[in-house]
């Protein structure tokens, strides 16, 4: 679960918070194909730390460390998946590359949740709303979107409450079979979607008179503006992309080993 | 008896709802808890049946302090009939709906039978037996939330804002029911901001506000008092209120019923006529 | 001519069994507050729904006799573009409200219209400093108490500047004194930008002296309709079991033992202005 954490949105001011949620996933789109680009272990080092000093600017640390150690699950089955694989058709000679392998398979991971991460952690969700809307993503959805972050406490209070009511009835919920334990959600799951389907209800009643559908040219409150900032991230990320396709095709990449010849002694 | 020793509570996100209360509440009374919204009235009484526990200080009903047992437990003897009756309701039909709780706490078929068609009879739904709760009106829905809880006969009845969005017929038959459960020797809790509606049953009333206690005591004398309600940012009864600017001729303040406060005038006014005679 | 106008409306929800209106005719002339009210069940949402269009648009079911809004048949008229011209404020807080932010919410409808931004942005302001809560305008609605969000529902729909304001139970879940201070903001609409008033309520004491016509429901009908003092003084009102307020029940009892005043009070100041008159006789 502390993964999600460091998905959660944190509301800090810091420049890439300002930054433009559109400039930003074409940051983590170009991360991914970058990271996808490589299997060799030295190139995702490098992606891994040259996205640190954005974590940093962004004030965002603590949570970014949650999500890294939330990651380290998933990212421990990847390697020991990798490695014994490897290892089973390539045998006992070729351990230092398959070493390095897994790890690079294992990192390649790593950096996706990283830029993800900062991705998540620095954007607001009425800001990503409103890049939506920008970004000409039909209207239906970015509201579908937004009313549903905006209902997560509401219906989290809700299923709470609900939970005491039933307890104050006498349910208990710890008790019992697996078979019981499944049971005893029902009377906590029925209220809960049919007090949502209602609410429903009122807001399409509320959206309705507040003249949805008048007109298919929606205006917006707010305007997103690409600023000085975000043509500096565009920049940097197509530097990083052409540079990245270019030593791809004509750097060869060292491994680890060629580098530390002392691994290879082993 | 339920006893509140200066109990603290903050809720995880921080929020400290209860400073320090401390209340006893005899068997067979008929309290009010009153405060604006926010003050901690319904945090307070959900320590009555343990679904919440003190952050300090403790809570103990017939003796038995609520942290040392579960929440089925408490509820055997406290029944809380909550707010929304939709937070409840589940069942295919009514009366799988107040057979719910009797099932939890175990009780046997032939007496699930008997207690379900008592509770079905009290509160006027008999001919709902066999329908789903959902396809009943607001006001029904909450007599089966009502009927689910009485079911299992528990000595002490709270009630979480019974006046939410009723009509005045209905605020009258709730009077008229907490004052059959009075004469069954229940304790009767209420929480509730409606000032009118308590004037109307003058229980005892104990006011909150911010968490605290300030002021617990006969209804007449604590919704008639501006300093008291002040505190707690309640307004004083509208027939209380016409006496307060009346003070200048020297009426009582404390009075909240429609027929004596005509009385009073009657009298103040039949005086004043043999003065000029 | 009236700003809405009846005449036998009549409505049955799809499925239903009753009507759940029957032969409604009423006339509201414009700058009227109107206080609608009658025990549950008695079909005062129900003619709310009508207003707006909601009725028959989003409900469907069967919509018999006629009803006329600003001038627009209500049958001949999309539901948004009734919504220019009444807005619906309703009981639930919480369920009116989508946005992430106080002022995306009030801009929404104005964004549905296709408003250009620089209004949208006048007309945003506007309305929250009207409503008193400008300073709450970036917070998101979890945050707000059921007062502040009514009051972002009454913004949301002031911000449309619809000629006619519906508000159904908007007080429910609020306490005595974010009630009044509702009804405090919604007698200020009236009185000063001269919005047509359309209130549900039960709560009489609070709400009566405000309201220059109350119209009273019952099992879908119109029982009566006219003046406050007139109507919550008849016998017939108390018949029908609404919470006439206590002072005019007070009134009632002096005027019974031969003390009479001289109007009807609606609310405790003007009972003890009116007892003070005539003491100091």
């Amino acid at each position: 679960m502390s993964m999600f954490e460091g998905l959660k949105f944190r509301k800090v001011s810091s420049p890439i918070h300002d930054l433009d949620p559109r400039v930003k996933f074409f940051y983590v789109i170009a991360m991914f194909a970058v990271a996808v680009m490589y299997m060799e272990l030295l190139p995702l080092i490098v992606l891994f730390l040259i996205q640190v000093p954005l974590v940093t600017m962004a004030k965002v640390t603590k949570q970014w460390i949650k999500s890294m150690r939330g990651a380290a699950f998933f990212a421990s089955i990847i390697f020991f998946t990798n490695f014994i694989f490897s290892y089973l058709y390539r045998g006992q000679q070729a351990l230092p590359s398959i070493l390095e392998y897994s790890m690079a398979m294992t990192l390649r991971f790593i950096v996706l949740v990283e830029s993800f991460s900062i991705f998540f952690l620095t954007t607001s969700p009425d800001h990503l709303g409103l890049a939506l809307e920008k970004s000409h993503v039909p209207y239906e959805f970015c509201f579908a979107f937004t009313t549903a972050v905006r209902f997560v406490p509401v219906l989290a209070e809700e299923a709470q409450t609900i939970m005491d009511a039933q307890k104050a009835r006498g349910l208990e919920l710890e008790k019992g079979n697996i078979l019981k334990r499944v049971r005893n959600y029902i009377p906590i799951l029925i209220p809960l979607i049919v007090n949502a389907i209602r609410r429903s209800l009122e807001l399409a009643e509320a959206m309705e008179s507040r003249a949805w559908g008048a007109t298919k040219n929606r205006t917006n409150l707010y305007e997103l503006k690409l600023r000085r900032g975000d043509y500096i991230l565009a920049l940097l990320t197509v530097v990083m992309l052409v540079l990245a396709v270019y030593a791809r095709w004509h750097i060869p990449i060292p491994r680890i080993m060629e580098i530390f010849p002392w691994k290879a002694s082993r | 008896m339920i006893e509140v020793k200066n109990v603290h509570f903050t809720y995880p996100s921080g929020v400290e709802a209860l400073q320090g209360v401390s209340l006893k509440i005899r068997n067979g009374e008929f309290v009010a808890i009153m405060g604006q919204n926010g003050a901690g009235k319904t945090t307070l009484v959900k320590h009555f049946n343990g679904l919440l526990k003190p952050s300090k200080g403790n809570v103990l009903v017939d003796g038995m302090d609520t942290r040392d047992v579960s929440v089925a437990t408490l509820a055997r003897k406290v029944g809380f009939v909550f707010q929304n009756p939709d937070h409840q309701l589940f069942s295919e039909t009514v009366e799988e709906e107040i057979a719910f709780a009797l099932r939890n706490f175990g009780f046997k078929e032939n007496v699930i039978k008997r207690r379900v068609t008592w509770a079905l009879n009290l509160l006027g739904l008999t001919q709902y037996r066999k329908t789903s709760p959902f396809m009943l009106s607001g006001g029904e829905r909450k007599r089966v939330a009502l009927a689910s809880v009485l079911a299992w006969n528990p000595k002490i009845l709270i009630l979480d804002e019974p006046t939410i969005g009723q009509d005045y017929g209905q605020k009258e038959k709730l009077r008229q029911f907490i004052l059959q459960m009075k004469a069954q020797k229940k304790t009767v809790v209420i929480v509730t901001h409606d000032v009118e509606f308590v004037a109307e049953c003058n229980p005892r009333v104990v006011l909150m506000s911010n968490g605290k206690i300030v002021a617990d005591g006969e209804a007449r004398k604590i919704l008639t008092s501006p300093e008291i309600l002040e505190k707690a940012a309640i307004i004083p009864p509208e027939i209380s209120r016409v006496f307060l600017e009346l003070s200048e001729f020297g009426f009582p303040t404390n009075v909240i019923d429609v027929y004596e406060a005509g009385e009073i005038i009657l009298d103040f006014w039949e005086a004043k006529n043999r003065e000029h005679v | 001519m009236a700003i809405i106008e009846t005449e036998k409306l009549t409505y049955t929800y799809p499925g239903a069994e009753k009507t759940s209106i029957e032969n409604i005719s009423i006339k509201i002339e414009e700058g009227e507050f109107v206080l609608l009210t009658g025990p549950s069940g008695c079909g005062k949402t129900t003619l709310c729904r009508c207003f707006n269009g909601l009725i028959p648009h989003f409900y469907e079911g069967k919509l018999e006799g006629k009803i006329q809004v600003v001038g627009l048949d209500v049958v001949k008229h999309p539901i948004h573009e009734l919504a220019k011209h009444v807005g619906l404020v309703f009981q639930n807080p919480e369920n009116q409200l989508f946005a992430l932010s106080v002022e995306k919410d009030v801009a929404f409808g104005l964004e549905n219209l296709g408003i250009p931004r620089k209004e949208i942005r006048q007309r945003v302001d506007w309305a929250l400093k009207t409503t008193d809560i400008y300073h709450l305008r970036e917070r998101p609605p979890y945050e707000l108490s059921g007062g502040q969000q009514q009051r972002v529902a009454i913004a949301s729909v002031l911000a449309m500047q619809p000629e006619v304001m519906v508000l159904d139970e908007p007080t429910s879940f609020l306490d005595p004194l974010g009630a009044k201070r509702i009804f405090e903001d919604i007698h200020k609409l009236n009185k000063e930008l001269g919005i047509t008033i359309i209130l549900v309520e039960h709560r009489l004491d609070l709400t009566a002296k405000y309201a220059n016509r109350i119209i009273i429901m019952d099992n879908g009908k119109v029982i009566l309709n006219g003046k406050p003092r007139e109507i919550l003084d008849s016998e017939k009102a108390r018949l029908i079991g609404i919470g006439i307020p206590k002072v005019t029940r007070l009134y009632q009892f002096l005027n019974g033992k031969g003390m009479r005043l001289n109007y009807v009070p609606l609310s405790s100041e003007e009972m003890a202005k009116k007892l003070k008159e005539v003491f100091k006789q």
